[in-house]
């Protein structure tokens, strides 16, 4: 942001929001890429690392919240201001549930090390996770630059994740409809399909908290559902 | 004729001390029994503009208005308008609590008496009491209405001020930084007040203060270098305002 206040401190201040912000984005994204890596390659050392990560992650969201309540009451921001330190609160709480949602996948992925694979659903799912990983970077971006239409983008490629959530849905319960040995492991990858396909939604919230920053109001079209994996049923043959 | 929406208007007003130009052009509608802040920079022409609406500035050497103020529809500054009449239906609170050199009672009183609104004693007992009521200053003086006004707390003068504004029932009440020399709790004191009065009052208020402006007001007009850059809901002006020249003033930039 182009801060500039007559009281240089507040400037300060305000930069220190942006840098944990920062810090946390470049985290949550490294926890992506990490689970990713880790799901397709079974590598369990890095789905540790990518565990103990979220330790960071939390604290820098802990350090946001208090800063942010000290700048709430001693700066009394207004205007474009006061838009940054909300905007901020509520991307650092979505981030935070990002990096959550990884460790949660890191915590399968140790599990799943030991079992078969089922299919080619790990690749899917990793090719999803590539695709929030740059959600969450073009959200961070659009942030970083005040790009509204690029955070208006962001919202878009949503659809593409739920759709390929619905997807998944469908081709695990066939792995188990074919043979029961693949239950335990589909259902690891199931939830870790839909921690996924959540973190879409959270890099959804960010980018429309950024488009509230830019242009003062959060976006008002309804954008479009494409998770129907609460509707979805196999048909029998 | 369609109900009036708003209570005080301003057409193309002008203003001038000598050759300098201290309005330019402004044009501002101020609804009924609302509270609308007018804010902005030092010599911004805010307080020019707020005495405008009760002709204040008439008594200021060299300072000519040009355009339309209306009160009710009517302009306030047509031929044959009486002005002492006129400062009764829109009465002023200043910076500096001023309370006239009299009691209590009488600080209250001089205005209904001067514009001959009661006739005897008991109306105007009663009346000094309502007003004190509603300037939220009964309870604290009712047992020493003799003493000179000028011995009170500054938050207590000024809502005597607010008290011998009310008295002679206005319409509009234009208040210059009312606030300004009171401390937080006379201020919170103030504030409520303003807010309760607005259920019967139209109020127009200069302040300097934005978190008071974001309190109390509804609507906000922000001033810079004689003219009225953007007004609007005051929710709207604090949360997006829509000129840069707001948004530098409001969060402290360099404008």
């Amino acid at each position: 942001m182009d801060h500039d206040h007559i009281v240089k401190s507040f400037d300060d201040d305000l930069s220190r929001l942006d840098s944990i912000i920062a810090e946390m984005g470049g985290l949550v994204e490294r926890q992506l890429s990490d689970v990713m890596t880790a799901l397709i390659k079974r590598d369990v050392k890095l789905a540790q690392k990518v565990i103990d990560d979220d330790k960071r992650v939390d604290e820098l969201e802990t350090e946001l919240d208090q800063h942010t309540i000290t700048v709430l009451a001693l700066r009394q921001p207004m205007a474009d201001d006061l838009r940054a330190v909300i905007a901020v609160l509520k991307m650092s709480a979505n981030l935070e549930r990002i990096g959550d949602y990884a460790k949660n996948i890191a915590k399968r992925v140790l599990i799943l090390s030991n079992m078969d694979p089922v299919g080619d659903t790990a690749q899917s799912i990793g090719r999803m996770t590539a695709l929030v990983q740059e959600m969450v970077k073009n959200a961070l971006d659009a942030y970083g630059t005040l790009d509204i239409q690029k955070a208006d983008n962001v919202r878009l490629r949503d659809e593409d994740v739920d759709r390929m959530h619905t997807s998944l849905f469908r081709e695990l319960l066939t792995y188990m409809m074919e043979d029961p040995h693949h239950i335990t492991a589909s259902t690891h990858l199931l939830f870790i399909s839909k921690n996924v396909e959540r973190i879409g939604d959270h890099v959804t919230s960010i980018a429309e908290y950024v488009h509230f920053l830019v242009a003062g109001e959060l976006p008002r079209e309804e954008r479009p559902k494409c998770d129907l994996s609460s509707q979805t049923t196999l048909e029998e043959d | 004729m369609p109900p009036l929406t708003h209570k005080v208007s301003a057409q193309n007003v002008n203003v001038y001390y000598g050759q300098k130009k201290a309005l330019n052009n402004i044009n501002l509608d101020i609804p009924a029994r609302q509270v609308t802040s007018l804010i902005g920079p030092s010599g911004c022409g805010k307080s020019t503009f707020l005495r405008c609406l009760n002709r204040m500035n008439d008594v200021v050497d060299g300072c000519r208005v040009e355009g339309n103020i209306t009160l009710d529809g009517e302009d306030i500054y047509a031929r044959g308008v009486d002005v002492v009449h006129l400062r009764a239906r829109v009465g002023i609170v200043f910076q500096k609590p001023n309370p006239f050199p009299k009691s209590i009672f009488d600080n209250v009183a001089y205005g209904p008496k001067i514009h001959g609104l009661v006739d005897n004693r008991a109306d105007m007992d009663e009346l000094v009491c309502t007003s004190l009521q509603k300037a939220g200053l009964w309870a604290e003086v009712q047992d020493r209405l003799d003493a000179p006004g000028t011995s009170l707390s500054g938050g207590q003068q000024q809502r005597l001020c607010i008290a011998r504004a009310i008295a002679v029932q206005p319409e509009v009440i234009l208040m210059d930084e009312p606030c300004s020399a009171l401390d937080p709790i006379a201020t919170a004191r103030i504030e409520e007040l303003i807010d309760e009065l607005k259920e019967n009052f139209t109020i127009i208020m200069v302040t300097h203060s934005m978190q008071q402006a974001a309190r109390v007001s509804q609507k906000t007009a922000f001033f810079h270098m004689g003219e009225l850059v953007e007004h609007g809901d005051t929710q709207d002006i604090f949360t997006r305002p829509q000129d840069e020249r707001t948004q530098a003033y409001i969060t402290g930039r360099i404008g």
